[in-house]
């Protein structure tokens, strides 16, 4: 089991100060947020991309190679890629880059990006949101399996003996997770793939969820990947946590009210009963993460939301090592206990490497078998 | 006798007690009656809107329901016929009432028998229902019954017997939405499961390269 955080890289003004941090304060918070992510002990780090204010991340490998060089050990990821505007080719190079330079420490994830305005800046069509999400993934999983490509499809000009440079780190690409909030045919191109299905989670009631992981699960199944329990799921939360419960809700409820998405709705005590929020204490926490299981099965990846809706920067990385001290090693050794024994660990560059190499011998000694 | 027709009144009325109500009533009266005359038992419930007027506002801020609207999308969603009641408010249906409808999902209503009403203080914005009430039923696949029912407040004054006065409209409006209910089979309606139907990935692949 993996635990990370995913930020949005919104510029938010905190609502108890009114002051807004500008565009370089909240680059380098997000990475003051991503070290100490890794210092507190956090498997991932995943970015968002986005291309239009009041968010700052539009260049993921640029902020995510910045960190790399900077951490040891540290899963560098995305929440998400779009992979409906930018050239699939682009994306296939940039990752590949970013991949050697981490050694391996790389993944990303999947997504569509549901901002209509955003698609004709890239040329693209949000109309076409879903067709582009499965070509262009199509032609990103081949340029990274086959030296040479030749392609043709509806969205790009033609490939003719295209080979994307350079090749992946020990000719094993980065892992692919893909996110969806409601759409049942990405659930299906994740299981198609074998790739990891994630679910955001965090914003609307778990039974939807359920029903995309479990739909997920069962094609994951049904195209030989493996059983359904070992397919690669991975589950948003979001938290704001204090030693006593009532000083979380106290100091949280300026930035709920008052936060981008569902601010101004339902009450705190609403939508923390009603999605998967949790504000309250370290052990709060922990009980509520732990019903996660409980909803969804098995999982491999939980990311937190921690630093959204104008919280400061001191604030977050309180909260990160309010996370790494007292919830972290709980979450550990309980998820373990209760893992299934058949269930793989979260996707690894080394345990990528290692599964292609026992395929590989596998497929030799069956080959120099002798024929009965 | 046949499984009763699950007749299910959605009510704008923001006043307690509401004419708009009031109509939804008698109108589900009405259809009642005349389903019984056809051998159906009608079983009757009501959505008030005022109760999860809230929840709607929420719902349109968060993108979700919350558990009391919820129940009553579901009530709407699996009625074998609809009687949808509004006050006119600025010459149009409430904005209570538009609101439910938009957090409905948009094919919640394909095919459903609906019988649309109205109240106001005049019967001056009686067409109401057919600029606006009906177009909106229309873009949702309703089938909505020919006569539609307004009642202004001079209406619930006049006295019966008078030609097309009030009484006569409604009963011949729950008579053709009887008629649409009654021909219907029961519990056809339910929706079917999310997501129960996935196209196959091969196939949406397929179908871009064909494009």
């Amino acid at each position: 089991m993996q635990f990370g955080i995913f930020t949005v890289g919104d510029v938010t003004v905190d609502p108890t100060t009114g002051r807004e941090p500008t565009e370089h304060e909240r680059i380098k918070a997000m990475v003051a947020i991503a070290l100490k992510a890794e210092e507190v002990g956090l498997d991932v780090f995943a970015t968002g991309e986005h291309h239009n204010p009041p968010f700052v991340p539009s260049s993921p490998t640029t902020l995510l190679g910045y960190v790399a060089a900077r951490t040891e050990r540290i899963i560098l990821s995305t929440s998400t890629t779009l992979i409906t505007t930018n050239d699939p080719v682009k994306i296939a190079e940039d990752y590949a880059m970013l991949q050697h330079l981490a050694d391996g420490r790389v993944d990303l994830m999947m997504g569509r990006g549901n901002t209509g305005p955003v698609y004709p800046w890239f040329g693209q069509d949000i109309r076409q949101g879903i067709p582009l999400a499965i070509e262009n993934y199509a032609l990103l999983h081949e340029l990274w399996r086959n030296d040479v490509v030749d392609w043709e499809g509806r969205f790009r000009t033609p490939l003719q003996g295209f080979t994307s440079t350079p090749r992946p780190l020990d000719g094993v690409p980065p892992f692919v997770w893909h996110g969806s909030i409601r759409s049942p045919e990405i659930a299906e191109q994740a299981a198609y793939y074998g790739d990891g299905f994630f679910a955001n989670n965090i914003f609307w009631p778990r039974d939807h969820f359920v029903r995309l992981i479990n739909l997920y699960r069962d094609r994951f199944e049904h195209y030989g990947h493996g059983t359904r329990e070992q397919a690669i799921v991975g589950v948003g939360g979001q938290v704001f946590m204090r030693k006593n419960s009532q000083d979380a809700v106290r100091e949280f409820r300026p930035y709920f009210d008052n936060a981008p998405v569902y601010g101004h709705g339902p009450s705190l005590e609403e939508f923390t009963d009603q999605t998967p929020l949790t504000v309250g204490s370290p052990q709060e926490v922990i009980d509520k993460t732990l019903t996660f299981r409980d909803s969804f099965g098995d999982y491999q990846r939980q990311l937190f939301l921690m630093d959204h809706a104008g919280l400061p920067l001191k604030t977050v990385l309180e909260q990160l090592d309010l996370l790494g001290e007292e919830v972290l090693p709980v979450l550990r050794t309980e998820f373990a206990a209760r893992r299934g024994a058949d269930v793989p660990a979260g996707p690894t560059h080394a345990a990528l490497v290692a599964r292609r190499d026992e395929a590989a011998a596998e497929s030799a000694a069956n080959e120099s078998a002798p024929a009965l | 006798m046949a499984q009763p027709v699950k007749l299910v009144v959605v009510s704008a009325g923001l006043g307690k007690p509401s004419s708009t109500r009031m109509l939804g009533d008698r109108l589900a009266e009405a259809t009642g009656r005349q389903l019984l005359d056809r051998g159906v038992e009608a079983d009757v419930h009501t959505v008030e809107l005022r109760d999860v007027a809230v929840d709607i506002a929420h719902n349109l801020v968060t993108g979700f329901p919350p558990p009391g609207l919820r129940a009553a999308i579901e009530t709407v969603t699996r009625a074998d016929a609809l009687i949808a009641v509004t006050p006119i408010f600025t010459a149009s249906y409430s904005g209570l009432f538009k609101s439910f409808f938009d957090v409905l999902d948009n094919s919640a209503l394909t095919g459903k028998p609906v019988l649309i009403a109205a109240t106001g203080g005049t019967a001056r914005h009686s067409l109401a229902l057919e600029h606006a009430l009906r177009p909106l039923f229309a873009y949702l696949r309703a089938t909505v019954t020919p006569t539609s029912v307004y009642a202004a407040t001079g209406d619930w004054g006049a006295s019966a017997g008078a030609g097309d006065d009030l009484a006569a409209r409604i009963a011949r409006a729950g008579g053709e939405l009887a008629d649409l209910a009654a021909g219907l089979p029961r519990a056809a309606a339910a929706p079917a499961a999310e997501f129960e139907e996935v196209v196959p990935f091969a196939e949406q692949l397929a179908a871009l390269r064909r494009g």
